[in-house]
């Protein structure tokens, strides 16, 4: 085991800055500096703000997850970094840091995808990706649905939000409601009080056939509900009903791919797949429909520099080729491209 | 005498530029000007520096980016690549105002005005007593706010407010790693050790940046905070 390489993931595609270390796939550290606190008070991430952090909390982070890992710098074998998607001027951050610890040890650059990184991340828990699996990533920026035959050669997409992501509607039914930001955590915990039942909400493209999801229907049905029953609502049961409105829909979805593409392994990733109820209902439908399911602890599902890791020790294990030192930052980096 | 090799460059402009100096002369040196590409060109242009003086990134001695004022996105990759740089090599890293550079490269006398883009209709600006005298600046104004009655360096930018700008455009590496060079020549290693390891805080108003020394931490001089909006109430959905 001592001869695996060691592999450095950077990850500043948001307001994080993650820093994760593995020897194969095993975690050897995995550091996070948020700047979560100054975005707070702006009702969601300002990249300015972002960009600014990641500087700043860069080498003190990279530094005190070396430490953790009990390794000096030099002992890195390779460097992995998110190419995308995410925040522009915060991504750069990160790719730039990247390139410039390559340089500076020697050492290859994967620059890799985002999404893929959560679907690896997996690994570092629960062992070796079936082949193929499914994955359902829901957070404050993604819902998708993804086939994956092998997270380092093949990723496909079959299905996404058609308008907002899981989180955003999460965070977007939080204001409404007088919840802080971002809003998901709150709305899980007042739900465990409430009735999911209370309110029928709608279950936008429930039942159209298709992998896609639609949540801003819901998010306006709410809202709409909150005004009409101001002062005499029932806050925990407006977030439980809203809540199972939301997991309802991305289940069944998910186990309908799992169903159409005889796949037998569903993984959850993504900030959404820490939510208790998502969890819950994901294992009661998995059980009955015979899919294994796979969740990440709550810490690995966000934003982290260790699915970052995870995927550079995939690529490396797979043979492929290096990232060269003029990659850029992608934005909108599509899924199907795992590393650029 | 002291081996050294500054890895200088900067990209804090349109211009990334990247050089190696030996404390003497300018060994090598590579210059591009393209405004949205500074992530994908800076690593490749140090490596390229480093190819064509036959030198080895273990043999520099210190690292120095320039620290702005600039478009924040750019000069974040020069300063990120800096620090990253300075602490897998176990060498300082430092940071030098992006306009002291475009100063020192006119090697005048006389005193004069520097000028970069600011974007929004404005300028970074700071005015020299000579080639390495800082009096005032940098700040950022409109240009009709930037000094009058001086000799104008720098970008070619709202001349018919400001008049004629002459000069070097753009900063150049190699006038980047002869001023800082020049600065370590005259600092004894402790001196030098303390420049470095200052606080690597980040400048962004105009106050902060007065008294800064030429040669400093790898901190960004940003002049503006961020804009962002407290939002109000969420809006209605019902008529
Ligand atoms: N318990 C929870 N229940 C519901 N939503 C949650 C819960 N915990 C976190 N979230 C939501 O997860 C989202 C954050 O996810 P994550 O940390 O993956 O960041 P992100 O920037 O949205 O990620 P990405 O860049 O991958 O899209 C937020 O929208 C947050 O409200």
């Amino acid at each position: 085991m001592a001869d695996q390489p060691i592999v450095l993931g950077i990850e500043t595609s948001c307001d994080e800055t993650g820093i994760g270390i593995v020897r194969g796939h095993t975690l050897l550290a995995d550091t996070i500096a948020s700047s979560m606190e100054e975005h707070a008070r702006f009702g969601g991430v300002v990249p300015e703000v972002a960009s600014r952090a990641h500087l700043d909390a860069m080498i003190p982070t990279v530094e005190s997850a070396l430490a953790k890992a009990g390794l000096r710098v030099t002992d890195i074998d390779a460097i992995a970094v998110t190419a995308g998607p995410g925040l522009a001027g915060a991504l750069l951050v990160g790719v730039a840091a990247a390139k410039a610890y390559a340089l500076g040890l020697g050492v290859p650059l994967y620059g890799v995808n985002h999404l893929a990184a959560h679907v690896a991340v997996d690994q570092l828990e629960h062992g070796p990706l079936p082949k193929p699996c499914l994955a359902m990533l829901v957070s404050g920026g993604h819902s998708s649905l993804l086939l994956v035959p092998d997270v380092a050669k093949e990723v496909i997409s079959l299905g996404s939000t058609v308008d907002d992501a899981a989180g955003e509607a999460f965070d977007k039914v939080a204001r409404v409601l007088g919840l802080p930001f971002p809003g998901g955590p709150h709305i899980d915990r007042a739900a465990r009080d409430g009735s999911g039942t209370a309110i029928a909400f709608p279950r936008g493209k429930a039942d159209d056939g298709t992998l896609d999801f639609s949540f801003s229907g819901l998010k306006t049905a709410v809202a709409r509900y909150v005004e009409k029953n101001g002062g005499s609502l029932s806050l925990p049961d407006v977030a439980a009903s809203f809540q199972e409105a939301v997991v309802d829909v991305l289940t069944r979805k998910a186990l309908a791919a799992c169903a159409k593409h005889d796949v037998h392994d569903l993984l959850i990733g993504g900030g959404v797949a820490a939510n208790s109820r998502l969890r819950a209902l994901a294992q009661e439908r998995c059980d009955a429909a015979g899919v294994r399911l796979r969740v990440p602890r709550p810490g690995l599902c966000t934003d982290n520099g260790a699915m970052v890791a995870a995927l550079g020790a995939n690529l490396l294990e797979a043979g492929v080729a290096p990232s060269q030192l003029t990659i850029p930052a992608d934005s909108s980096l599509p899924i199907t491209t795992i590393h650029v | 005498m002291l081996f050294v090799l500054v890895l200088a460059f900067d990209t804090a402009t349109p211009a990334v530029t990247a050089a190696l100096h030996d404390g003497t002369r300018v060994l090598a040196e590579s210059t591009t000007v393209d405004a949205r590409r500074h992530g994908e060109l800076l690593a490749p242009a140090i490596e390229s520096v480093l190819t064509e003086a036959g030198a080895s990134l273990r043999e520099v001695t210190a690292v120095v980016a320039g620290a702005g004022p600039g478009p924040y996105t750019g000069l974040r990759v020069g300063l990120m690549t800096a620090r990253a740089l300075g602490s897998t090599l176990g060498i300082p890293a430092y940071g030098v105002c992006t306009l002291d550079a475009l100063a020192y490269a006119t090697g005048s006398s006389e005193p004069f005005v520097v000028v970069t883009d600011a974007r929004r209709k404005e300028l970074f600006w700071a005015r020299y007593g000579d080639a390495r005298t800082r009096l005032d600046g940098p700040r950022v104004a409109r240009p009709h706010d930037v000094p009058g009655g001086l000799p104008i360096v720098g970008i070619r930018l709202y001349e018919e407010i400001i008049g004629a700008v002459t000069g070097p455009e753009h900063p150049s590496a190699g006038a980047l790693a002869g001023l800082a060079a020049e600065q370590l020549a005259g600092l004894t290693p402790e001196q030098a050790a303390a420049a470095a390891g200052l606080p690597e805080g980040r400048i962004d108003s105009e106050e902060a940046a007065q008294g800064r020394a030429v040669l400093g931490p790898p901190a960004p001089i940003y002049l503006r905070r961020p804009d962002a909006q407290i939002p109000g109430a969420p809006k209605k959905v019902t008529a």
